[in-house]
């Protein structure tokens, strides 16, 4: 792989992962049943192999892990909200997956510096949005209970959701063009699930940014100091 | 207990081309798309299938171990049916 | 046979050829399968052996995933979570083992939830460090593959079969922890104090993983005859101790007992008395993390059950759908032969399964 991938922008999209795939090793020991402590636990294994990958083309993935602050980050804001229960989780899944595989599978066909990665990962997502669908039905069509709490999920992270459309700076794609069809696939994809579209503004009102610009949300700051911990009290170790 | 406990499901993975499915092993799915994906999760993480079935366990008849004897003893008593029962002369080839 | 039930005894009279062709079959070293005549006894040992070893797995995910998030490099992080993950899988492969004699997997997480069943109560101790992975990596999966290569062997074949599968893919669980304790000890002093003190702390309990000493063990006598069990506590134990000694050599850290040392006479290690106070103690619930990790798995199990019933709601509702499209398909076409409304991967039944 060659050196000549933009470093924003893959500092972008390998946050993106990393951060994902963190909140997605929180639920080890926790899941709702043995057979999704597997299905997540592929899912966290994808992406912290996706943010190695595209990590270590900017620099030392470690020190670009653990020794960054919370503003040099510039991961979105989406994959960094707590995992609250598994409804969230499995929105944040939908909204993020169906996200990447349609940016993943554009860049992959493609011939630009992201094509190589953007191959490898887009068979990854391709299933990591099938896992999030298929969820999405059943938590949506499922009991009433379930349906309330999907209903809810997808609605408290619908506002992180109008980010991903901005154009990230040496990603060459059709912004538009993504935004059109993610759109289309989540509103197909809620409403198989019996669930409504969420109304609501897709971004916060700050004219100062989001996650692309390094600003962040509370819990995030809360997440890195435990990650970062451990290798920031050791400097210059080797683990 | 829940009365919405999830039915369980064989599992049966082909390693690699030319060969035929085999069990791996059982899961606990609540239809036979998760009971797909579970399986591809749990016994092909370390890329041991190209293909999956997953089966109902409840949908499995098997031999009982009590008709062994009527089942499979007769079988035993036909050696004509293997190669090794025929005497060819020697240096006669590819039979 | 000591303890034959009162329902098998009752039907004495095939029981005993049964009991007959059972005997033969383990002295011959073939392998019981499920829908085999079983002593009573020979069933639930094994069911318990079994669940205790499932429960254990995934009890044992909680120490390990107390440090994903805290994981000091990337590298580290993808093996812990693949360790995590493997041991829920292993939980998995052991219940089905289990369920194969008849009990299900609720009834089981059940009686661990209620504390009706065990797990190792190793895993009542807690991870305090980074080093801490590296001990049980080292020394918690080196007892514990001490304790399972011969369990290969098993006259059981479900469990036999499913601790092949466990044993081949937890090569690399210890193999991990000794590099992650290699890496610390060389590593600064600070990384090596931390090192050293983790192998303090997990030595002792380590050994207790064994069991009780074989005059002490409860189960272990029938479980040897019946083939079970291939060794005995005290000899695998030994077993550990010879091979661990210079493995910490390799390590360049000590092992906390000073009463270790080569007995030419004996061509083994003598090692300390073991408290086994301390591990009776463990055992009753005692010990420092039993409370807590019961609390989590119960907390994990509830929360989950709207999930569980939401997938088992959806399901219902498909195959009721299903039905009623078939039906309607049927009164529109009746001539015609009904295609049900399948999911494309569904497999059509023409004697392979492939579509």
């Amino acid at each position: 792989m060659t050196a000549t991938v933009p470093a924003q922008a893959a500092l972008a999209l390998g946050d993106d992962a990393l951060v994902l795939s963190h909140r997605l090793g929180e639920w080890a020991g926790h899941a709702p049943v043995l057979e999704e402590e597997v299905a997540l636990a592929n899912i966290a294994l994808d992406l912290l192999g996706q943010a190695r990958l595209l990590l270590s083309q900017v620099g030392d993935e470690d020190e670009l892990a653990y020794l960054r602050e919370e503003r040099a980050f510039r991961n979105l804001q989406l994959v960094e909200q707590p995992n609250g229960d598994f409804a969230h989780t499995i929105a944040r899944q939908l909204y993020f997956s169906t996200y990447q595989d349609l940016m993943y599978g554009e860049l992959a066909s493609g011939d630009g510096e992201f094509a190589p990665v953007a191959a490898k990962a887009v068979k990854e997502v391709d299933y990591h949005r099938d896992h999030a669908e298929q969820w999405t039905l059943r938590l949506g069509d499922g009991t009433e209970e379930s349906h309330g709490r999907m209903q809810r999920a997808c609605e408290a992270l619908w506002r992180f959701t109008g980010e991903m459309f901005q154009p990230v700076p040496g990603v060459d794609l059709d912004w538009a063009g993504l935004e059109a069809r993610w759109t289309a696939s989540v509103t197909s994809v809620l409403g198989r699930a019996t669930l409504t579209v969420p109304e609501g503004p897709r971004t916060g009102a700050w004219a100062a940014g989001a996650g692309r610009q390094g600003l962040h949300t509370e819990p995030f700051g809360r997440m890195l100091a435990e990650m970062q911990h451990l290798h920031r009290s050791h400097p210059g170790a080797s683990w | 207990m829940s009365t919405h406990d999830w039915p369980l499901w064989e599992v049966f993975v082909r390693s690699r081309r030319g060969l035929s499915h085999t069990h791996a092993g059982s899961l606990h799915a609540p239809d036979a798309e998760m009971a797909l994906r579970n399986a591809r999760d749990l016994y092909t993480r370390r890329s041991e299938g190209i293909s999956i079935w997953v089966v109902p366990s409840s949908a499995i008849s098997a031999s009982s171990p009590d008709e062994k004897d009527s089942f499979f003893d007769p079988a035993a008593d036909k050696p004509y049916r293997h190669p090794t029962f025929y005497e060819i002369p020697e240096g006669v080839k590819h039979l | 046979m000591t303890g034959v039930t009162a329902t098998a005894t009752a039907a004495a009279g095939t029981d005993a050829s049964y009991q007959a062709v059972f005997d033969a079959a383990v002295a011959a070293d073939e392998r019981i399968e499920p829908r085999d005549w079983m002593p009573e006894e020979y069933r639930s040992s094994l069911v318990r052996q079994m669940a205790q070893h499932a429960h254990s797995e995934i009890i044992g995910m909680q120490p390990e995933a107390n440090w994903i998030t805290r994981a000091p490099s990337l590298r580290r992080k993808a093996i812990l979570m693949a360790k995590v993950q493997d041991e829920a899988g292993h939980g998995l492969y052991l219940y089905s083992a289990a369920e194969t004699l008849g009990t299900g997997r609720d009834e089981l997480l059940d009686k661990l939830h209620s504390g009706r069943q065990k797990y190792s109560s190793i895993f009542n101790y807690p991870t305090l460090t980074w080093a801490d992975v590296g001990a049980i990596g080292w020394l918690v999966d080196g007892a514990a593959i001490t304790n399972q290569v011969p369990l290969c062997r098993c006259s059981y074949g479900p469990y036999a079969r499913a601790m092949v599968r466990i044993c081949k893919e937890e090569s690399f669980h210890q193999r991990q922890g000794y590099e992650l304790l290699l890496a610390l000890s060389k590593g600064t002093p600070e990384q090596h104090a931390m090192a050293q003190d983790a192998v303090d702390r997990w030595w002792w309990p380590s050994l207790m993983m064994f069991g009780p000493p074989d005059d002490e063990s409860a189960h272990s006598a029938q479980s040897m005859t019946w083939k079970i069990k291939r060794h005995s506590n005290d000899e695998l134990r030994q077993r550990f101790v010879d091979i661990a000694v210079g493995q910490a050599e390799g390590l360049g850290l000590s092992l906390p007992d000073p009463d270790l040392r080569w007995n030419e006479e004996r061509g083994h290690h003598d090692f300390g008395a073991i408290d086994w106070t301390e591990f009776w103690e463990v055992l009753k619930g005692n010990g420092p993390c039993n409370e807590q990790r019961l609390t989590q798995r119960r907390r994990a199990h509830e929360e989950g059950a709207w999930v569980r019933d939401a997938a088992a709601a959806y399901a219902t509702k498909q195959q009721t759908r299903r039905a009623r499209d078939a039906h309607e398909a049927q009164q529109a076409h009746p001539t015609q032969e009904t295609h049900h409304a399948q999911p494309a991967r569904q497999a059509h039944a023409n004697g392979e399964a492939t579509a």
